[in-house]
């Protein structure tokens, strides 16, 4: 029994009914650590850009060097050392949260890249128009980058969206009670994996496709030439 | 008499090694329709550029309206703070070759935007001077068009309202027509001589219509490697252009619209 619910391992099917609440509460927590991580990811990915394109050169170097530096570690590696080093040193904090910032951390890499692409594609034109009506920095990117770059930055920000959602199993290395742990629980104890890890290689594809199937709408939604200003 | 509006004095321009303008004087009169003209290369759009703010220079002086475009401690490219810079923009405005409308916004939100934004207008006055100036070019059907429903004279002619909009003191146009179908040119053209009977505006035109040139302006200006190389009322520089070059350059460009 686990939060409270008991499997009946009677037949394939009662087994995978009965187990289905359990892998629930752990589909919670796995799209919590998704949505939280891609947050993080979206924060920290518009900060590592915006960082990297000031004119104080320091700045801009030491950015591009770390933002290398975590793309090139793996995901475990930084999960490994968030949970089990920074205790160390006084910081401590929950599993998840812990896998929360991991993931975000190592996606924002990635994001940066997606905001310099979307951004960088703006045409100059467009920056010149916007200078030589007077307008100032904060309406530029307000009313004329952002809304331009929104529709070029969404299809890839889509696909980093779902290959993390099919990323975060890796947080139950580090404790988070994600689907994928509770499976194996299960396991553990029933001495059945075959049902439960299969529900779980089930359960992904249909979440992942229910994501892609949603930054599609998204994206027909957003006309190519921006957010339409009236 | 008052001094002359725009004044470049020995103003130098490098792009990396290349030197654009060398020792660049120019100076503008309020209200003088001026056209820049000469082989591509020639400095003529930096001209313009530089006097947007689009481009800095390294050397020498620029002052637009009593203002000059560098500051005693001024910092950045153009040595001067963004705040200074968006003074001196106030009293420019500028209509590039490939239109730069926003392809998100409508005409009458194009035309709208930097109005409000800028000089803090409510959108009722906005928006009822912008259609006054799409009356004017003519487009006032399709104010709630995207640039990508209009053909490219309609669009330029929305971008011509657009830079209108801000009342600026000078009005610069960088090939206006150079990116039109031929048979969409006469319609812009129309609107740039409808503008150049304003008394008080400036006007800077870079242009490749020599005819239309020789039609509006109070001056051509003939530009070759970042020099006047001559420069005169359009009648004397079309009919007898004293420098050599000059005169290479107009028999080249007559003999090419003739052909065409």
């Amino acid at each position: 029994m686990i939060y409270g619910y008991a499997w009946d391992t009677s037949s394939p099917l009662a087994y995978a009914v009965s187990i289905l609440p359990i892998l629930a509460i752990g589909l919670v927590v796995t799209l919590k650590a998704a949505v939280s991580g891609f947050v993080v990811a979206l924060v920290l990915g518009l900060i590592w850009y915006l960082l990297r394109r000031t004119r104080i050169r320091a700045v801009a170097w030491s950015t591009a060097l770390l933002v290398e530096f975590i793309r090139d570690t793996p995901l475990l590696v930084q999960l490994f050392f968030l949970y089990y080093v920074l205790p160390d040193y006084g910081v401590v904090l929950p599993a998840l949260v812990t896998g929360v910032l991991a993931l975000g951390l190592q996606y924002s890499a990635y994001t940066a890249e997606v905001y310099r692409g979307g951004f960088g594609a703006v045409p100059r034109g467009q920056w010149e128009a916007a200078i030589a009506l007077n307008l100032s920095r904060y309406r530029i990117y307000r009313d004329i980058v952002i809304p331009q770059a929104v529709p070029r930055i969404m299809p890839a920000m889509g696909n980093y969206a779902v290959s993390m959602l099919k990323e975060t199993p890796v947080l139950s290395v580090v404790t988070v009670l994600d689907m994928l742990n509770l499976a194996n629980m299960i396991g553990d104890r029933t001495f059945e994996y075959l049902i439960p890890l299969s529900l779980v290689g089930v359960i992904f594809p249909i979440m992942t496709t229910l994501c892609s199937v949603g930054i599609h709408l998204l994206e027909r939604i957003l006309p190519r030439d921006g957010i339409a200003l009236r | 008499m008052t001094g002359p509006l725009i004044e470049f004095r020995d103003v130098g321009k490098r792009f990396d090694r290349l030197t654009v303008l060398d020792r660049f004087c120019f100076t503008v009169q309020q209200g003088e329709k001026v056209s820049l003209i000469g082989p591509s290369g020639s400095g003529k759009s930096t001209v313009l550029r530089i006097l947007m703010t689009l481009e800095p220079f390294q050397e020498g002086t620029l002052t637009l309206g009593g203002i000059s475009y560098h500051q005693p401690h001024g910092r950045g490219p153009f040595k001067a703070s963004e705040r200074h810079l968006r003074e001196v923009r106030r009293n420019v405005g500028m209509v590039f070759q490939s239109f730069n409308l926003f392809p998100h916004m409508t005409a009458l939100r194009n035309i709208v935007e930097a109005p409000m934004a800028v000089l803090g207008l409510g959108r009722e006055e906005a928006e009822s001077r912008a259609l006054e100036l799409l009356r004017l070019v003519g487009l006032l059907d399709k104010k709630d068009h995207f640039p990508a429903q209009l053909s490219g004279g309609q669009q330029q002619r929305v971008a011509i309202a657009r830079a209108m909009a801000m009342r600026p003191r000078v009005l610069l146009f960088d090939e206006p027509t150079s990116a039109l179908d031929p048979e969409l040119v006469g319609e812009v053209l129309g609107v740039i001589r409808m503008l150049a009977h304003e008394h008080d505006l400036t006007m800077l035109l870079v242009t490749h219509e020599m005819r239309f040139a020789r039609e509006i302006s109070d001056r051509v200006c003939f530009f070759d490697s970042g020099q006047i190389v001559e420069q005169g009322s359009p009648d004397r520089i079309f009919a007898e252009p004293a420098h050599p070059r000059t005169r290479a350059f107009l028999k080249s460009v007559l003999a090419e619209s003739r052909t065409a």
